[in-house]
């Protein structure tokens, strides 16, 4: 049966559709996805729909659900590529994908994942010198 | 109003999910041919595999028409999805967005008739269904 590849590169699965998808295939992405999620311990995931000549509800319910699936392991989805036209077809066939992140490119999306996956804890939203980091609150 | 069909080509059988990757090629093309722009050949391909879809999972597969038609000076790609299944009870409540009887996203139908610009479904409980889609070159 063909199956979609799964890479893993550092802490995050990197996935390419290269090929004209059948429902089952994607259903089979999703399931191994889950997969590689719990085995690698990853915290990111990548799907790369550069090369998608459509995104069909399946297809959309697919990726929907995959990152639903990944945050509930831990793990951030990041769409990236999607091409115009099918992103204005997506949109007008009534899905949004919400919940689901997206990125203009591989690029754009890794960045986003490791901006995500950063040191949280150390990172203060606003930057405070660092002798006062570590006094009580004042009010 | 009249269709007059330029190529008369054998229906294509659709009894498979490979049968649906065909049918969405075989509608790629014939967009391709009547010079679609890339954003009109991606909603009629994502429309097709809707509807597509539909034949498969609900009415056991059936039949894919897919003729490149001319009116009124304007080319235009006419889809035609037959089965002979159980056919749909409640067509009203099968074009509502979000309703689905089965495991999908219940926008099959209603998604598919927004990316097109004429839709006509024909489909009677034990009668099986029928859908002809059009989009024409802008």
């Amino acid at each position: 049966m063909d199956r979609v590849p799964i890479l893993k590169i550092g802490d995050i699965l990197l996935v390419s559709i290269q090929i004209d998808l059948q429902d089952h295939i994607a259903l089979a992405l999703q399931d191994d996805l889950s997969n590689r999620i719990v085995e690698t311990g990853a915290s990111g995931v990548l799907i790369d729909i550069s090369a998608l000549e459509i995104v069909d509800s399946f297809i959309g319910r697919m990726i929907s659900t995959t990152a639903a699936v990944s945050r509930v392991l831990d793990a951030e989805t990041v769409v990236v590529g999607m091409q115009p036209a099918v992103a204005i077809t997506l949109v007008e066939l009534g899905l949004t994908l919400s919940g689901v992140r997206t990125a203009l490119d591989v690029d754009r999306g890794l960045a986003l994942l490791k901006r995500s996956a950063g040191p949280v804890e150390e990172e203060p939203l606003e930057p405070a010198s660092p002798d006062r980091t570590h006094e009580p609150p004042v009010d | 109003m009249s269709h007059q069909s330029t190529d008369t080509a054998e229906p294509l059988v659709l009894a498979s999910e490979a049968d649906v990757v065909r049918v969405r090629q075989a509608v790629r093309a014939a967009a391709v041919a009547a010079t679609f722009s890339l954003v009109d050949q991606t909603k009629l391909v994502t429309a097709t595999s809707e509807l597509a879809r539909n034949t498969l999972v609900y009415g056991g597969g059936g039949r894919v028409l897919v003729q490149t038609v001319d009116r009124d000076r304007r080319r235009g790609v006419l889809v035609e999805f037959v089965d002979e299944g159980p056919g749909i009870p409640d067509v009203d409540l099968a074009m509502t967005d979000g309703w689905t009887s089965g495991s999908g996203l219940g926008l099959g139908l209603s998604g598919a008739k927004r990316l097109v610009d004429e839709f006509d479904l024909e489909t009677a409980p034990g009668k099986g269904t029928s859908v002809r889609v059009t989009k024409w070159k802008r």
